[in-house]
């Protein structure tokens, strides 16, 4: 089954609704606890970036019976230098963000650390797909 | 005291019952439906939180306890209870008067529950320091670490395992008896419980094999009990008795009682649905730096407890002041002799997760009950009206796909295939007699419920 979000640019107030939501649906599939709570803590970081850093952008879940992979899609405006992103406390969100105590620079090493498998693709003023999955 | 799976403390009284949806909209795990025009909970899914009990508007729902005669089987009979409860009593009752009223009962020893907290207080520390991830999260109120076992069980984990208050309680007890040449045989422990989720955790213990308690004893019952024999004024003495009695101690089932301890890195929070929003949060990982987390299922603490009289504010107001009046506790427990064997048994074991929420252990079969759940609520009205006897929409559906509901039990959706002439008018009203019971619906001008009682 397929899920899906939308995370308005600057929109804290929803962030966390993606989590929350596919988590539930984890737990009632029964799939081990540690499972959850790993992609459960990835989603909400990249609905953390979706708000922080991009125009705005949309997440997709897929859940089959072995696997969660999700997809998350934002229009803009990409990031330069994907390499240096990845690095832990690197950061380029503004002082309104990190004043809401966001933009410590562990979004996307977070990801990395909680998921199976995760790619990025980005392309400076178009946008930044992000996609990882973690297996049951 | 023999221990039950899946006992509770809470029970329907099915005469009382009028089958309003109260209860089941108050219910913070969804565990109750109605069926048959009376509420019927769900015994794998209840916390023992009494949130059912305080929403009812005609005292349908009861704790099971055992009664005062009882004492009569035990040679020396010890009443343990929290320090709560001496805060229900108006300034006018004093603590000694109290106890004057519980030897006078038929009690032979009296022991306050939070009397050795600095057991507590320092084997929760220890387990802070050493913990790889954190915030520990405590393990003294039973509703809420029912709740995190069926409903967060990945943070089942972050439990600090330390016996409940009440149980360490009675172990001092027996001990501090064996000391004056009492046997174990010839002693009754009974304990005054201010809630259903304690006494729920006594019948079924969590973290350990075997409660130690042997009675219960409701706490509002006992209220009125001693009401009935104080005398207005002191008569004894009885201060030796509370000698082991701390601050720490008496402040420790209110909020913050526990968190003081862990000055800047801990966080309170009281009251069940509070508590449900900030465990969403830590299971999204928002809960960053801090060492504890005190989370208990009442408002005010125990001094909220269903089973306690008065109003909990007064009862936290008299219960600070009354706190001023001891010493604090021991810091240094290693020093202290008398603790040793205590913190032998202070240790609980781990807690396992529960998978209450788990549409099907196969999960083939749980991803096809989730899209057919999806499908079905296509067609409900999103009203979350309660009508079907389940408490949301959402609610109904999963029923349906677990084979406990039908399409027909949506009053909306039945009023449909009736005007699609799908079922009979006489069909559809035996639907709704399955959820509502027989001549619910008559004409009745003295038919309870439904009357804004709370305006």
């Amino acid at each position: 089954m397929t899920l899906e979000f939308n995370i308005r640019r600057g929109d804290f107030a929803t962030v966390g609704k993606a989590s929350s939501r596919i988590k539930k649906v984890l737990k009632q599939l029964q799939v081990d606890a540690k499972v959850i709570k790993r992609i459960v803590v990835a989603i909400y970081e990249a609905e953390v970036n979706v708000a922080a850093h991009s125009e705005g952008g949309r997440i997709k879940a897929t859940i089959n019976a072995h696997q969660v992979a999700v997809e998350v899609i934002d229009d803009g405006p990409g990031i330069d230098d994907i390499e240096q992103a990845m690095q832990a406390g690197f950061s380029t969100a503004s002082k309104e963000v990190r004043e809401m105590g966001f933009g410590a620079g562990m979004g996307l090493p977070n990801i990395k650390k909680n998921t199976d498998k995760l790619s990025i693709e980005s392309e400076p003023g178009v946008g930044t797909v992000v996609r990882f999955c973690n297996n049951f | 005291m023999d221990t039950v799976d899946k006992y509770h403390a809470i029970k329907v009284n099915r005469e009382k019952c009028i089958g309003c949806t109260h209860c089941m909209k108050a219910c913070p795990t969804e565990a109750i439906r109605v069926k048959g025009g009376v509420a019927v909970i769900n015994a794998d899914r209840c916390v023992d939180c009494g949130n059912c009990l305080r929403a009812c508007p005609v005292d349908a729902f009861y704790v099971d306890h055992d009664s005062l005669e009882q004492l009569s089987n035990y040679k020396y009979r010890v009443a343990l209870f929290p320090a709560v409860m001496v805060g229900q009593f108006a300034e006018t009752i004093s603590e000694g008067m109290i106890y004057e009223a519980l030897l006078k009962l038929g009690f032979t020893h009296i022991f306050e529950v939070e009397q050795p907290v600095e057991v507590l207080i320092h084997e929760i520390r220890q387990n802070v320091d050493l913990a790889k991830q954190k915030p520990l999260i405590s393990s003294f109120c039973p509703a809420i670490v029912r709740l995190i076992q069926s409903k967060y069980p990945s943070l089942v984990e972050y439990i600090v395992p330390v016996k409940a208050p009440h149980d360490l309680a009675a172990c001092y007890a027996i001990e501090m008896l064996k000391r004056q040449g009492i046997s174990r045989d010839e002693t009754g422990i009974f304990y005054v419980s201010p809630c259903s989720a304690k006494m729920a955790a006594v019948k079924r213990p969590m973290g350990e094999d075997k409660s130690v308690v042997d009675g219960l004893i409701n706490m509002s019952r006992l209220y009125n009990r001693i009401m009935a024999v104080i005398d207005k004024k002191e008569q004894a003495n009885t201060s030796d008795l509370r000698k082991k009695l701390t601050l720490d101690g008496i402040l420790w089932s209110l909020p913050r009682g526990e968190a003081r301890h862990f000055k800047g890195e801990s966080m309170a929070v009281d009251g069940i649905h509070n508590v449900v929003k900030i465990l969403e949060r830590m299971e999204n990982g928002e809960v960053p730096q801090l060492d504890f987390l005190e989370l208990k299922s009442c408002h005010q603490g125990c001094a909220g407890g269903i089973l306690l009289t008065g109003n909990r504010f007064l009862t936290v107001e008299r219960l600070q002041k009354r706190s001023k009046r001891y010493p604090v506790a021991i810091r240094s427990v290693e020093k202290e002799n008398n603790y040793f064997y205590l913190r032998q048994k202070v240790k609980a074991d781990p807690i396992a997760p529960g998978y209450v929420f788990s549409l099907d252990a196969d999960r083939e079969k749980a991803l096809e009950k989730l899209r057919k759940a999806d499908r079905i609520l296509c067609q409900l009205p999103a009203i979350d009206c309660g009508a079907c006897g389940a408490p949301n929409c959402h609610a109904l559906a999963e029923d349906m796909v677990q084979g406990s509901a039908k399409m027909t039990d949506c009053i909306f959706l039945q009023n449909r295939y009736m005007n699609e002439k799908k079922i009979t008018i006489d069909k559809a009203k035996k639907n709704l007699e399955n959820t509502w019971g027989k001549n619910r619906f008559d004409a009745d001008c003295n038919k309870k419920g439904g009357r804004n009682e709370g305006f």
